[in-house]
């Protein structure tokens, strides 16, 4: 998602236009978000419409998806409640391949009638295109899995909790915040259900029930003599997970350097709205970096959109192959380079793997949008590119012969393509912890949170910022630094990683709206890690005067 | 739903509010009618038609405000979003900074709608990406390209009275045309209100042009240089400024529009004297709605005058705590420029770099508005008034305040898309002095 629709939908942007969830729905009540509007025997039946119609319109394949999306959204300011909001999307989208193309069409007109109708507009969309069509769609096979159910292993459900609760939390971080010393608090909750049910010519009727949530907030603090200001981002990750992550449990808190408190499972929004507001009092302060050379001590909600841009998004095989050129580009990360088996994508301690299976990841779900079960596979063993991300009709330009069940598509209107999975940094096999890490470097920066983030269009040259800065001299933290950033090229970064702190410290990060395609979808996506350390990265001062 | 008339579209909205039973009601209803077609790989990939409408009540009682969302028009559901807004606006706490919805406007009559592009044809469709396509194929290049086209309406109405309605048009179109080795890239976008002034043969000409040029990319060093931004690349800097014109993140000290003492830079100089900004909802070649969202006349509105900040946007909540004339924020945004031609600027460039675009813009600094992001899709050295050959890309970090402090020419304003927004604009090209590339980028 592009920053400025986030910025739009958090009510900050300009216009005065009031922005639906990204995903178009209609608000709805709580009580009409718990009905369930078709039961899966309906849902079946209305399944085996379109693919008898689409297979016996011509069609090769076939699948659709029956859709329910649901979101809640609430937005406060410091004691104040600025949007709740509600809404729900219901449709359905059908993919048809006629003539060795695709075709898609969707409707919320989810009935015989009116899925036979869109089926037959897919079909004819597909037959249209044919014509343009060089290579005719070849997909990996897939195992027919008959009828199953998937649901995010939740404890609560966010959408069951009251209004009133919610909206009680959020009211509370915002003045926990401002009673240390903030002067602005704004904190928000997004809550996310797709209740997916996929059904495909290949013989799968797969019923799933998924959940997202976000907390995060904004505090700042303004110096009125001096015009300073300065703010903290919340360190929460949103997450797969269902309520329970708003519940603070001990086992998941870990002190990090500097008295940080970090988060694993679940998360405490006063803790570290409170915290955060002592922070940013302390930023109006703190000493602005001198450039150069640091070892870096990447903290895993940091390290997390590192990742992100310079590992999960050159490894789209859609991208690589030049789908994405208009818009996203394409990668450094080329075919020959996986082929050749000896690209050294990092140091021999870099292990990255993409996963759709780990528990309470963002992108956890049983089976992809197009039918496929989720797995495990590894992107880089020992610093070598060994694999990139591909779906049905991508696997076989790798010579593979089964999909990695990546597909995704924002909701039923839109149709499914290649999105990144999580992809996780693996922690280090021998315990080390962070205590030990930083002791260990001489002159380095501790960097938690996430920042300001830029990339190029091939992914070689990026610089990322970051929420908290701490400067660290012969293996101690000695305060915190205004004004850093870091630039450098993906695979010499990747080289540098010389220590990765073992799976006590393995946390996720998570991207809530990574945007790609045009027109753009949203998708949402985790990234695991232990904090890692990356030696004589290029540190630049961003403090200017206007 | 199709495009409402004026006529329809009220007795909808007036059918609406005939349902509330809240102490005040405002409806605000929109339609469009979208059709795309993407490419890549100089093959049609995707192509959609999407038809969304959607109805928003706002219902309150007393500073009590819930907003709910429908995109179905039967009675039953029209009646049903009513009561599920007024439903929210009872859960809702009371909002200190809820404003009595507006009475009455007067609007101006809006020049937005464009009968030829809400009449496109997909065969139109096809044409337009078969001769970009048909350019890059001749050069044995490749393309990849988006062409969208809108046609829409929007409406309000609200139990004071207020009645308002538009229609407009537009087509967005960019490509990236890449040499068949990957060594060189080019790119173009066009918008336009109306299709028929779209010439995607001539667009991706200059994105080839541009791509074989680029193909045997020099690395030059890093630092400060003279650039001339073309349009697109101005676009993504200077729409920061644009979105940062907002009087109440300056007031709160949390702008770069602050200042020490908790005072703001209105009536300031803040660039350059030839940077004058405006927006004006009648320009014929960025026409934009005459009334914003929440009911307010749009008329132009001067935010730059020869460099000083003559105006900020504001809520109507902040308006009235501020004692401010309560403008609203800008549709669009005209730039003043000069005469001279993008070729003219190079022309009179001893040193300097050509920037065709700018990509992945990042804020580093809100208080300085300092930006990072790349060059991208055709980056050339200019020396005597010549291109003299292709660079690599850089990645800058410059802020567009300091930007038009160091502002050495401006050429004639053209309308440009923005990569990042896809908003639309008016922008001139910009040669500016010592702007700050910071490290190169193998990025092709």
């Amino acid at each position: 998602m592009k920053r400025r629709d986030f910025v739009q939908l958090t009510g900050l942007g300009i216009g005065g236009m009031l922005l639906p969830f990204p995903s178009m729905g209609n608000p709805t009540t709580i009580e009409a978000m718990l009905d369930t509007p078709l039961d899966i025997r309906q849902k079946k039946q209305l399944a085996d419409v379109a693919l008898n119609t689409a297979k016996s319109s011509g069609a090769t394949y076939a699948d659709i998806r029956i859709g329910r999306y649901l979101n809640q959204f609430i937005s406060t300011r410091e004691n104040k409640v600025q949007g709740i909001e509600n809404s729900e999307s219901f449709g359905t989208g059908i993919r048809v391949i006629v003539n060795g193309t695709w075709g898609f069409a969707a409707t919320n007109d989810v009935t015989n009638d009116g899925v036979k109708k869109a089926t037959l507009r897919a079909v004819a969309i597909a037959k249209a295109n044919s014509k343009f069509q060089k290579e005719p769609v070849k997909l990996a096979p897939v195992k027919a899995f008959g009828e199953v159910v998937w649901n995010t292993p939740i404890q609560q459900n966010a959408f069951e909790v009251p209004v009133s609760e919610k909206v009680d939390l959020l009211l509370k971080a915002n003045a926990g915040a401002l009673q240390n010393g903030a002067t602005f608090a704004s904190s928000n909750l997004f809550m996310v259900n797709e209740q997916k049910y996929f059904a495909s010519t290949d013989g799968s009727y797969i019923d799933q029930n998924i959940h997202r949530i976000w907390p995060t907030f904004n505090v700042s603090t303004i110096d009125k003599a001096s015009g300073k200001f300065k703010a903290r981002q919340a360190l929460s990750a949103p997450m797969g997970m269902g309520y329970e992550y708003m519940v603070p449990k001990k086992e998941d808190k870990l002190q990090g350097p500097a008295g940080m408190v970090l988060y694993r499972n679940s998360y405490d929004i006063v803790e570290d709205a409170t915290l955060a507001a002592k922070q940013a009092k302390e930023m109006i302060t703190a000493k602005s970096v001198e450039p150069g050379k640091y070892d870096l001590v990447l903290e895993p909600n940091h390290l997390g959109l590192t990742i992100h841009e310079s590992v999960g998004h050159p490894l789209e095989l859609d991208r690589i192959l030049g789908y994405e050129a208009n818009y996203a580009g394409t990668s450094f990360a080329t075919l020959d380079k996986l082929k050749s088996g000896t690209f050294n994508y990092g140091s021999k301690i870099v292990n990255i793997f993409a996963d759709k299976t780990q528990p309470g990841s963002l992108g956890a779900v049983g089976y992809d949008d197009e039918g496929v079960q989720c797995k495990r596979w590894d992107l880089i063993r020992d610093g070598i590119l060994v694999n990139f991300q591909a779906i049905r009709d991508q696997a076989h330009i790798l010579g593979q012969n089964e999909s990695h069940g990546c597909c995704y598509a924002q909701s039923w209107s839109d149709v499914q393509f290649q999105r990144m999975p999580n992809v996780s940094l693996a922690p280090g096999k021998e315990p080390y912890s962070i205590d030990q890490m930083i002791k260990d470097v001489e002159k380095g920066i501790y960097i938690a949170g996430r920042g300001s983030y830029s990339i190029d269009q091939q992914r070689y040259n990026f610089q990322f910022g970051g929420t908290v800065f701490y400067e660290i001299k012969n293996g101690a933290i000695t305060g915190m630094l205004n004004d850093v950033a870091y630039q450098s090229n993906t695979q010499e970064f990747w080289n540098s990683c010389v220590k990765i702190c073992d799976e006590r410290d393995y946390r996720l990060f998570g991207s809530f709206f990574d945007g790609k395609g045009q027109p753009s979808q949203v998708s949402a996506v985790s990234h695991g890690s232990a904090t890692a350390r990356f030696n004589g990265v290029n540190v630049i001062n961003t403090g200017r005067t206007i | 739903m199709a495009i409402l008339t004026k006529d329809e579209a009220f007795a909808l909205l007036k059918k609406v509010l005939a349902y509330s039973k809240a102490d005040e009601c405002e409806v605000n209803l929109s339609g469009t009618d979208n059709g795309n077609v993407r490419y890549a790989r100089n093959s049609v990939t995707t192509s959609g038609r999407i038809s969304q409408s959607s109805l928003v009540v706002s219902s309150a009682f007393g500073k009590k405000l819930g907003v709910a969302t429908i995109n179905e028009f039967d009675d039953a559901s029209l009646e049903k979003v009513v009561r599920r807004a007024e439903e929210l606006a009872r859960l809702a706490p009371e909002n200190p900074e809820f404003m009595p919805f507006l009475g009455p406007q007067k609007y101006a009559e809006p020049i937005t709608y464009v009968p030829s592009t809400a009449a496109i044809t997909p065969k139109q469709r096809t044409d337009l990406v078969e001769q970009s396509l048909n350019v890059a194929k001749s050069s044995k290049a490749v393309a990849a390209g988006f062409l969208e086209d809108n046609a829409g309406f929007s409406a309000m109405m609200n139990s004071k009275g207020l009645f308002a309605y538009n229609t407009s048009t537009n087509t967005n179109f960019s490509v990236t045309v890449r040499t068949s080795d990957s060594l060189g890239s080019g790119y173009a976008t066009r918008g336009y209100n109306d299709v028929t002034k779209l010439d995607t043969k001539s667009a991706t000409q200059i994105a080839t042009d541009k791509a074989l040029k680029s193909a045997t990319a020099k690395a030059i060093e890093p630092g400060k240089y003279t650039v001339i931004l073309e349009p697109a690349a101005a676009a993504v800097l200077m729409e920061r400024i644009f979105f940062g014109l907002d009087a109440r993140q300056a007031d709160e000290g949390r702008s770069f529009l602050s200042k020490p003492g908790g005072k703001t830079r209105l009536g300031e100089k803040l660039v350059d004297e030839r940077v004058t900004l405006y927006s004006d909802p009648l320009n014929p070649e960025l026409p934009t709605s005459t009334w914003s969202g929440d009911g307010r006349p749009q008329e132009k509105v001067t935010w730059i005058d020869k460099g000083v900040v003559k105006n900020f946007s504001y809520s109507r909540y902040w308006a009235q705590k501020q004692n401010a004339r309560p403008i609203p924020a800008p549709d669009g945004m005209i730039m003043e420029g000069g005469t001279k031609s993008l070729e003219d600027l190079i022309k009179g460039t001893k040193k300097g770099i050509l920037v065709t675009r700018l990509w992945y813009i990042r804020d580093v600094d809100p208080q300085s508005l300092l930006l990072t992001g790349l060059t991208r899709d055709g980056t050339f050295y200019i020396e005597d008034g010549k291109i003299q050959y292709p660079v690599k890309n850089f990645r800058f970090n410059e802020s567009p305040v300091i930007m038009l402090n160091n502002l050495e020419e401006l050429g004639k304003p053209e309308r440009t898309v923005s990569v990042e927004s896809n908003q639309n604009y008016l922008l001139p090209p910009m040669k500016i002095r010592d702007f700050t590339f910071t490290s190169l980028s193998d990025a092709v």
